[in-house]
């Protein structure tokens, strides 16, 4: 019989470009511990562990095995899920299944990224395949730029208004001890940062990070006895919708639309606009952040902008959306999906201190990566109603 | 706790180099023969489990590669990274989270695409090991000279497991090699990492297997009689080879102990009916039988001597061939599930061993066996 899930704590290290003070493994270990305190735990508790990252980015093969030491592998069942990108939010969702089946009580899921020591354009690039993408585009901006030109021809946006979201995001950053990036930008200081790839500015994208997530996932059966205010996983979903670069529709993120979609009508969710209350959308640069919640249905299609200039998704707004700062300020790759869902989960536990939006019922986290694909965890304050 | 079963495989021939076809050709051929196998189509299936690696294929986020042919498109589809046993074990996850009726999990590597050695030095520590060059050869040359000398077993032993399972992939169309050789041949063969033989050492092949996992109320549909899952277990050791006590396999006895366990097996040596093991290297299997407790610690040697595992033996093990009859590196434990299966359902043809109610499927993962990944497959629910 499936089991209910749970998030019942979470912990992330301290960000930044640069972590020369810790390897990998005691990077790991730095948010394992952070997480097992969070909850009130001891690693004796986890019955298994998933780790998460992109290999080549690290240059360590079978990271899962080499990270015993920090991640509290040794003689306990551990795997390795990698998916890019998504890569944060597929092992959140890895640790839901591995709970849900019932053949773990708790799952400790952890992401990590060590950036400052790769070559992620590099890395990335070979991502594509040999033959007929991988000399078109290079690294991971060239595509989103194509992504937002699509969309720009199609709806007639400005990259002013791509400014606006990373506005947003710079400013919520402010707010959040653990973020990379902790500084405000104003609309003319986007503009006017270098061009990196039309229509994305220096200012429009995320940094490259240092840093690790870990999350602790447990049953029904002993989340309310480790707290009293669990994060219960409602619905998760994802979507790989392609492998090659020309079958992609530009301008739109069909793996959102079909992702959520498909949990909301689990969930019961009519209006997500009006029933949700925060989003961690994993928005590495800022006109994601108009497309995809257009995708997701929180607005129709070309209004995306629109919304976000009305500051519907500022904090204090409608539906505030990242109030992390997002992936804009804080990027460990292997990471940034699993910190949406440990912000989203901190927002519905009611520990997201100065970043903590009112009431939170239901919230939304996001993995973005691999090319357009989409993972998406819908989190909510009451158990579930199946 | 549910119950859910195999319901189809698909295997391509392992192969030295198919240079006919990329990770998505025989991604497509495994698939295609899986479906066929439970009488399915893509349509039925719910959810789909790739398992690759970004250095064995050279490619970052290696799953992109192989997501159509999976048939993934549109479905909710994840990556394991590491051997098929352990894809398998996070899609036996997924079906009994009650999220998925029907997971599909595949497996795939093109060895001659890759360097080994290159490969399996990568997975050494950065800073400490990788600059000595070792590789995952001379690890596990280590491990076996650690393995003879605590329990004696000896060069013609490990050299026994070579000819007898080269001789069993001889019978088995998908292996890749198929040899009859004598111990001679084997002591003779070119000195790889003292005590490695050339014959000792499994080879580096292109394939892919693919499997169908099913809830019981979906297993009761498919075309052929399902294979149940009765227990499954994993285990991870320490990272450094000098934190372990490399001749023995401490997570193999608790991955097997926790297999056991949910199959509800309380003595291993009489109740599995026949094994596939990881016999990446002929000391493998027999060190990893004594780990599996399939026999005594220290005997495996000596009953492989008298025939206890060839296939009209006492525990047939390794008689598809085993990974020395071919290794397709990210998907060997799949293939090891897959002949289990093949064996339970009495269609192993000229290796098909006599008793298979309850079978026994192996993976690994990491540097000289470091994590285990058991699967206990049955005839009966």
């Amino acid at each position: 019989m499936a089991k209910r899930v749970a998030i019942v704590g979470t912990g992330q290290t301290f960000h930044k470009s640069h972590r020369p003070d810790v390897n990998g493994q005691e990077l790991i270990n730095e948010a394992v511990q952070a997480a097992l305190a969070d909850a009130g735990l001891t690693m004796t508790d986890i019955n298994a562990i998933i780790i998460g990252n992109m290999d080549h980015f690290e240059g360590i093969n079978y990271v899962d095995c080499w990270s015993v030491d920090g991640s509290g592998g040794l003689m306990r069942p551990i795997i390795k899920i990698t998916t890019g990108g998504t890569t944060g939010c597929t092992i959140a969702i890895g640790g839901y299944h591995m709970v849900a089946s019932g053949m773990f009580e708790k799952v400790l899921v952890i992401g990590w990224e060590k950036n400052s020591e790769s070559d992620t354009s590099g890395a990335i690039t070979t991502a594509f395949d040999p033959v007929w993408d991988r000399r078109v585009f290079a690294g991971a901006i060239s595509g989103l730029a194509a992504e937002a030109q699509a969309y720009m021809a199609r709806y007639g946006a400005t990259d002013r208004d791509g400014a606006r979201v990373s506005v947003r995001d710079r400013r919520h950053a402010l707010n959040n001890p653990y973020a990379q990036l902790r500084k405000e930008v104003t609309l003319e200081e986007v503009l006017a940062s270098p061009m990196l790839a039309d229509p994305i500015h220096l200012l429009d994208i995320c940094p490259r990070t240092d840093g690790a997530c870990a999350v602790i996932m447990a049953s029904e059966d002993s989340a309310e006895k480790i707290t009293a205010t669990p994060d219960w996983i409602w619905g998760t979903g994802n979507r790989h919708s392609y492998a090659y670069l020309g079958d992609a529709d530009y301008g739109r993120l069909t793996s959102m639309e079909r992702t959520s979609k498909q949990i909301f009508k689990k969930a019961g969710i009519r209006e997500p606009r009006k029933e949700i209350n925060v989003i961690e959308l994993y928005q590495p640069y800022s006109f994601g952040g108009i497309i995809w919640i257009e995708d997701m249905g929180i607005v129709p299609h070309g209004k995306g902008a629109e919304y976000i200039w009305s500051g519907a998704t500022d904090m204090g707004g409608e539906l505030p959306i990242n109030p992390s700062g997002g992936p804009i300020s804080t990027n460990p790759i292997g990471a940034t999906g699993l910190i949406r869902c440990a912000e989203a989960a901190m927002q519905v536990m009611g520990k997201a201190e100065g970043r903590q939006v009112p009431d939170v019922n239901f919230a939304v986290s996001t993995g973005f990566g691999g090319c357009w694909w989409t993972d998406m965890i819908l989190h909510g304050k009451n158990k579930p109603n199946y | 706790m549910d119950k859910a079963a195999i319901i189809g495989i698909g295997m391509t021939k392992i192969e030295a180099r198919k240079v006919d076809k990329t990770f998505a050709d025989m991604v497509f051929e495994a698939v295609r023969k899986a479906l066929d196998d439970a009488g399915m189509t893509i349509n039925d299936i719910d959810n789909v489990i790739t398992t690759s690696n970004d250095f064995w294929d050279g490619r970052t986020i290696s799953c992109m590669a192989v997501g159509d042919a999976s048939g993934a498109s549109d479905k909710n589809v994840s990556c394991v990274e590491g051997d098929g046993t352990f894809g398998a074990l996070y899609g036996l996850a997924r079906t009994l989270s009650g999220s998925y009726g029907t997971t599909l999990v595949t497996g795939h590597s093109k060895g001659s695409q890759s360097v080994s050695s290159l490969i399996t030095n990568a997975a050494f520590d950065p800073i400490y090991n990788r600059m000595l060059g070792a590789d995952m050869i001379t690890a596990c040359a280590m491990q076996a000279n650690a393995y003879m000398a605590r329990t004696g077993a000896t060069s013609e032993q490990l050299a026994r497991v070579s000819v007898k399972n080269h001789g069993n992939a001889m019978m088995n169309e998908n292996a890749h090699l198929g040899m009859k050789l004598t111990v001679k041949d084997v002591l003779d063969s070119e000195m790889i990492a003292d005590p490695l033989h050339k014959l000792d050492c499994s080879p580096v092949s292109d394939g892919c297997c693919a499997i169908i996992i099913a809830d019981e109320k979906r297993a009761g549909k498919s075309k052929k009689k399902p294979v149940w899952i009765k227990g499954v277990g994993m285990c991870a050791d320490a990272y450094f080879l000098g934190d372990r006590d490399l001749s023995r396999s401490e997570s193999l006895v608790k991955a097997a102990q926790t297999a056991y366990k949910m199959a509800g097996i309380t003595s291993p040596e009489k109740e599995i009916d026949l094994a596939e093991v990881y016999d990446a290297f002929s000391y493998q299997e027999l060190m990893w039988l004594e780990g599996l407790g399939l026999c005594a610690d220290g005997e495996a040697g000596k009953l492989l001597e008298k025939g206890a595992f060839d296939i009209g033996g006492r525990l047939p093990v390794n008689a598809s061939g085993g990974l020395l009859g071919g290794h397709a590196v990210i998907a060997a434990g799949l293939y090891r599930i897959a002949e289990v299966v093949r064996q339970i359902r009495g269609e192993a043809g000229a290796y098909q061993a006599k008793k298979t109610n309850t079978g026994l499927a192996h993976g690994v993962n990491g540097l000289a066996g470091q994590s285990h990944c058991v699967w206990i497959l049955g005839k009966d629910r």
